[in-house]
């Protein structure tokens, strides 16, 4: 369904944007490896700007952008561009609290075991923050089916389109109410097996 | 830190001992370039570690292990992986690997635990995983970072014991920091004391332990030796002399019979300990002398010459902080 089409495919390229901006918000830190306090600033600023808009705005706000990368502003195409716009500064947010609980005391005892830092990011960092990011991860999706489903309104069909379509436009109420049933059912699946997921990464005891 | 110079023999096992804050990490971590000096050299096997390019620096640090206090393993990862892991990103070849972890794990004791996490290991077992860690790489030197703060006293032992082990067996050189004065006590050859960034004084430790000269190295060494003094015997008598004698083991063991068959004093003993440092003994006791001051200063000086150093002894409540 197209639903799924426009997770999917939002979700893929939020992750490829957001996680390396989450890793450079940890790392140009002041006091970390790749310190570089502009950087951090800019990054700061950009992500902080973007999450301030509500994305129902956002979504108008940025139509001539959309327009300009994949040529229209309507169906499944039109709607990933906000969604990504939107969804991956707030993954980046996310890996940047997970990667920042991640023991500095372990990054720094690679370092003295003279591992490069590139590999310390995959093998140390991520690796230990495996289940935050799950997490994190699964917050972001459901917000993201919720995004969708806006989008929905704007002509992205899937479920929103449908809930708007038959369920405002025709009254058709049960369709509205199955619509929204199945929202929650699936919400509650993913939370259930995102959490499910992280404890058995966590490995704690 | 100012004005800090250290040198490393190749096979000790060097000592720094201070209070918090005293800049021992610093130290520690300026061997290797964990922090750069602002000013001053790091010089190994006659390279300057500044003058490396990161990728040299990457290959010295291999050869320099380090543990901490904080263990510092990945939580997510078995025994086995957390020594594979850093082998692996090091460049070993595969069929290595798996040689090196069995053989670590074996010299630290323990292979059963190899595909066990760290969650359920108790810290003494941490730690040891952590030294098997640094081991596989085959280093030269290993930098302890108050490697056994976080441990109970018996647990603490057993490491000071496992790396006692490594030393001998390895031949690599150690360098420990530390605020326990035990620590230096049991494995140490060579001891630093630091205080505010500076070290105060440094030498072989059974030099040190005799003669502290310096305010907190006292401080340090008296936190030993449980000398309370009841303030009973203090008082009792004001002829003759109280004083202490330090007896490393170098002494005869007749000297003290023969000091009243010699002279016409007195001796009791009213307390005293031993010491077991690494391969020798330090007696430390504190004696009452009775008898005319001549006789008594006679004997004094024969303790002196058999190699005993003697101090007065403070008579009041100030002593078990600071004898002088």
């Amino acid at each position: 369904m197209q639903t799924f089409q426009m997770v999917g495919i939002s979700l893929f390229f939020s992750v490829i944007i957001g996680l390396p901006m989450g890793v450079l918000l940890v790392m140009t830190r002041p006091g970390r490896i790749g310190s570089n306090p502009f950087l951090y600033q800019t990054l700061n600023l950009i992500i902080n700007t973007i999450r301030s808009i509500p994305f129902i705005i956002l979504l108008f706000f940025i139509l001539p952008f959309t327009k300009w990368v994949v040529g229209t502003t309507i169906g499944v195409k039109g709607v990933i561009v906000p969604l990504v716009v939107y969804t991956a500064p707030y993954i980046a947010r996310l890996m940047e609290q997970a990667l920042f609980e991640v023991d500095r005391g372990v990054i720094e005892a690679y370092e003295a075991m003279g591992i490069r830092t590139r590999d310390i990011i995959w093998h140390v960092m991520i690796r230990e923050a495996r289940p935050s990011i799950v997490l994190g991860l699964t917050i972001a999706t459901i917000g993201l089916i919720g995004a969708t489903a806006m989008a929905g309104l704007v002509g992205g069909g899937g479920l929103g389109d449908l809930a708007y379509r038959f369920g405002h436009l025709r009254y058709e109420a049960e369709v509205m109410y199955v619509t929204v049933l199945l929202l929650i059912l699936l919400v509650q699946g993913l939370q259930v097996l995102g959490n499910r997921l992280a404890d058995r990464l966590k490995k704690d005891s | 830190m100012k004005n800090v110079s250290l040198e490393l023999k190749k096979g000790e096992i060097f000592g720094v001992i201070g209070y918090s804050g005293a800049g021992k990490s610093t130290l520690i971590r300026c061997i290797n370039l964990l922090e750069r000096p602002t000013s001053g050299r790091v010089v190994w096997n006659g390279v300057d570690l500044s003058t490396l390019s990161p990728r040299q620096l990457r290959e010295t640090r291999r050869k320099i292990g380090m543990i901490f206090q904080g263990f510092h393993l990945l939580k997510t990862a078995t025994v086995y992986e957390n020594m594979a892991i850093p082998l692996k990103l090091s460049g070993v070849p595969k069929e290595k690997i798996r040689e090196r972890v069995e053989k670590y794990l074996a010299v630290v004791g323990l292979e059963d635990k190899r595909d066990d996490y760290p969650g359920q290991l108790s810290g003494g077992q941490k730690q040891r995983v952590a030294i098997a860690r640094a081991l596989a790489h085959e280093p030269e030197v290993l930098l302890c970072d108050e490697a056994t703060s976080a441990l109970d006293p018996e647990t603490t032992d057993a490491i000071l014991e496992l790396l006692l082990k490594i030393n001998e067996e390895f031949g690599i050189t150690m360098l420990l920091i530390t605020h326990e004065m035990n620590v230096i006590q049991k494995v140490c050859d060579r001891v630093a004391v630091m205080e505010k960034g500076q070290i105060v004084e440094s030498g072989p430790v059974l030099q040190i332990f005799t003669s502290p000269a310096h305010e907190t190295t006292r401080r340090f060494v008296n936190s030993l030796f449980q000398i309370a003094l009841p303030r009973s015997l203090s008082r009792r008598d004001d002829s003759g002399r109280l004083v202490t004698l330090f007896v490393p083991s170098s002494v005869g063991e007749t000297f003290w019979t023969q000091i009243s068959r010699r002279f016409d004093v007195l001796p009791r003993l009213l307390s005293g300990g031993i010491l077991h440092l690494k391969g020798q003994t330090l007696g430390r006791w504190v004696v009452h002398f009775t008898g005319e001051e001549e006789e008594v200063n006679k004997a004094l000086l024969f303790l002196q010459d058999q190699g005993v150093r003697i101090e007065g002894v403070m008579l009041h409540a100030e002593r078990n902080r600071q004898i002088s």
